[in-house]
């Protein structure tokens, strides 16, 4: 007996030692089980296969306070394209992997965490797709969940105060309402520009394009780069801050190509017209939306300003963005009120 | 024809095969799923609109849902259908998260017989569709006219071949029904009640709006330009045969949204469009003014955009009573006509203002201002220099020099429609 459990446990590592399953990333309709993919050694611990690579953005999107570890795989020999001022042109094949999760208590590491979703994102033959897998009550498998789901969680945060949120693990269409440009779904964060930074890896402390390019998943980058600034760094400048911020959390709906763009109102980094960076620009088809207020940005009047107004609200026929957000970003609202108080006319 | 026995033999067995696959084919495709009310509707409804696949039917049995949940469609080429407007109710009273009810995101889509009802925000709203059939369809905010409810209760944008036939709109905080920077557009055969504006065409091209009821909202019909906008230049819309009436309830649009500025009581509105023609309505009951055409009167940097109405025909409506009960309260618009007709309210109405150089030689030959009404109908327009210049008396009243013959615009036409 004792040998049959031997002989099915090194079965067991031998196929999660044969590494990311190919065929399923490619695969016309998505498996039931995220464990399916061997995207990871160990699934309750999140420790990546060989060439699932961990990596980090300089910016990130706000979604209620939970954290995110991202990974990217490129199939082998292939690698990812670097594109201006957009995502790496990933080659069939890749996946982007992002699990959500809150720490039972921030103060202390050793407390555990609890893991929400792992997102998808699969480079197939004729495009990308998204899928969210949603993790079981025992940590161990997360399961497909096409029409999302509702998690009601609880954390103790940096200052041992309660926090509880009603999370929304997003189904299908929300993953496309947001990642969508041209009407095709396209990943947001991965553009070199944002993930010009250090990161510690397992064989030391590299920069992630540095690193990516020894992995080789990429055989070029630019070596002038301008990287938007960590929005949380307070050293940086507000203005760089801010955009960097709105860039990342608004930018993808609220651009040209985005799913916002009937609105005008274009907040991506590359933007540089006034009006429709908000500057005293009317609401167009806001409804109740713009809370009685005449602009998105009145400079110095942040109270007068309906983009600071939906970005507070937790009214989800007010709130900014739309989905993704049950909790208001404190510590966001509080950087772009100084903004656009300290904003001339 | 000509064709030897054998070949004949062989052109039925090539169609026959033909057919015989294409209804085998159509057999596995198409298929109807039936959603009954109950526990975890929300779940088992949007998960059915995921996965449901090309040509297939999603039939929502009568019953009351309720959804903490936006609901969204982004399948192509497929039907949701309910048991009628009264019967399958979509309740988002108690929505914690979407910002809309219903959204649709994919193509030649047919809604159906269904009502949704209190959303948070807008009710359903249809992003980039090519071919959107709205039909039969209520959208409500049950507690009244109130600043809280949702923007729209029909909300298309960037749509092409839009249909909205049967549908009622009710309790809006902007407009009932409302298309935005669209193409291809017929709202017909609707009641709009109790909304800000009742139906609005927004920086829209070609549109027919007909046979609809507009009553007791703000502002009954309005065809709106705005700038700063992906599309705009809103032009080709025929407004006919409705009857806007009785639009006599209060602005209650929350400050700072365009319709803010509509007065209480006001029939059909023409604001910045050029080529819109408004013939056999009935106009009546609208307590400031039965009609108005106006330009955009705010500031805008935007080159690319034209502030002023142009080529707009008006012949042939029946008005009934209006300017009785002028809403001085609301925007600029009802103040300074009544001030400048001496509470005189007429049934159409003009701002008059136009490029400067039209201001002093008035409107080029074909992009004039035609109105072919009977003579009971009163009209006003402002002479813009002389309102500047302080005149005793700016206004014309004589609508026999706007009369001159009319160019029928080409009706809409929706392919499969």
């Amino acid at each position: 007996m004792k040998k049959i459990f031997h002989f099915v446990t090194v079965l067991l590592l031998c196929t999660k030692m044969y590494g990311v399953d190919d065929s399923l990333i490619v695969a016309d309709s998505f498996p039931n089980k995220l464990s399916e993919f061997n995207f990871f050694l160990d699934e309750s611990a999140q420790i990546p296969s060989e060439n699932v690579i961990p990596y980090e953005l300089i910016s990130t999107l706000f979604s209620d306070y939970s954290y995110k570890q991202r990974w990217v795989y490129v199939p082998n020999n292939k690698k990812a394209k670097y594109e201006e001022n957009w995502v790496f042109d990933f080659p069939t094949g890749s996946a982007l992997i992002k699990t959500f999760y809150y720490p039972t208590d921030e103060r202390d590491p050793s407390a555990g965490k609890q893991l929400l979703e792992t997102r998808l994102l699969l480079r197939k033959e004729d495009g990308w797709e998204a899928v969210s897998y949603a993790w079981n009550e025992e940590q161990n498998e997360a399961y497909k969940k096409v029409a999302g789901k509702t998690i009601n969680v609880a954390w103790t945060d940096f200052t041992g105060e309660e926090q509880k949120v009603r999370y929304r693990v997003p189904n299908i269409n929300q993953c496309k309402e947001c990642h969508a440009a041209d009407d095709k779904i396209t990943p947001i964060g991965p553009k070199a520009r944002n993930i010009n930074k250090d990161l510690e890896f397992k064989e030391g402390n590299f920069n992630q394009l540095v690193y990516w390019m020894n992995r080789e998943i990429i055989d070029e980058y630019p070596l002038e780069l301008s990287s938007p600034v960590d929005w949380t760094d307070e050293n940086k400048d507000i203005n760089d801050r801010v955009r960097s911020y709105l860039d990342i959390n608004c930018g993808h709906c609220h651009s040209p190509t985005g799913n916002a763009n009937s609105t005008g109102l274009y907040l991506h980094l590359n933007e540089t017209r006034d009006i429709h960076l908000g500057k005293y620009k009317k609401p167009v088809a806001t409804g109740r939306g713009s809370g009685g207020l005449k602009y998105s940005i009145v400079p110095g009047k942040p109270d007068e300003s309906i983009l600071l107004h939906r970005m507070a609200s937790m009214d989800p026929g007010v709130m900014m963005p739309e989905s993704g957000r049950a909790l208001t970003h404190e510590e966001a609202v509080i950087m772009v009120r100084e903004w656009i108080l300290l904003m001339k006319n | 024809m000509h064709i030897k026995s054998k070949n004949k033999y062989l052109l039925f067995s090539k169609s026959f095969l033909f057919i015989s696959l294409m209804a085998s084919s159509l057999l596995a495709i198409a298929k109807e799923i039936v959603i009954e009310p109950g526990e975890n509707a929300h779940e088992r409804l949007q998960e059915a609109m995921i996965l449901m696949s090309e040509g297939d039917v999603l039939l929502i049995k009568s019953g009351y849902y309720k959804f903490e949940d936006g609901l969204s469609l982004d399948v192509n080429q497929v039907t949701v259908v309910g048991e009628g407007m009264n019967e399958t109710i979509l309740d988002f009273q108690d929505q914690q998260s979407g910002a809309q009810g219903f959204l649709v995101t994919s193509d030649e889509v047919t809604l159906k017989d269904f009502a949704i009802l209190d959303a948070k925000g807008d009710a359903l709203k249809v992003i980039g569709a090519k071919g959107i059939n709205m039909i039969n369809l209520r959208t409500e905010w049950t507690g009244g006219p109130k600043s809280t409810n949702g923007a729209y209760g029909f909300y298309p944008v960037e749509s092409e071949d839009v249909l909205i036939d049967g549908c009622v709109a009710i309790g809006a905080s902007d407009a009932g029904i409302y298309v935005g920077q669209s193409k291809n557009i017929i709202v017909r055969n609707s009641i709009a009640q109790y909304n800000v504006a009742g139906i609005e065409i927004e920086n829209s091209y070609y549109a027919d709006v007909y046979n609809n009821l507009a009553s007791h909202n703000t502002g009954g019909i309005l065809i709106f330009d705005l700038p700063d906008l992906p599309q705009q230049g809103g032009h080709h819309i025929r407004v006919f045969e409705n009857r806007s009436i009785d639009n006599d309830t209060d602005n209650f649009a929350p400050e700072g949204n365009i319709v803010g500025e509509v007065p209480r009581g006001t029939g059909i509105i023409i604001m910045a469009n050029s080529d819109v023609e408004v013939f056999n309505n009935l106009m009546s009951g609208n307590g400031t003014v039965n009609l108005s055409i106006v330009s955009y009167s705010d500031e805008t940097d935007d080159p690319n955009y034209y502030p002023h109405p142009k080529r707009i025909q008006v012949h042939n409506n029946t008005y009934g009573p209006s300017g009785f009960d002028p809403d001085i309260q609301t925007g600029e618009l009802a103040k300074t006509l009544f001030e400048i007709s001496n509470g005189n309210m007429p049934d159409i109405f003009w701002d008059g203002v136009a490029p400067f150089s039209q201001m002093i030689f008035g409107q080029p030959d074909d992009e004039k201002l035609i109105i072919n009404e009977n003579s009971e109908t009163s009209f006003l327009t402002i002479s813009a220099i002389k309102y500047m210049l302080g005149f005793n008396s700016p206004i014309r009243t004589d609508k026999e020099e706007f009369k001159g013959v009319i160019n029928p615009l080409e009706p809409i036409n929706i392919d499969g429609i």
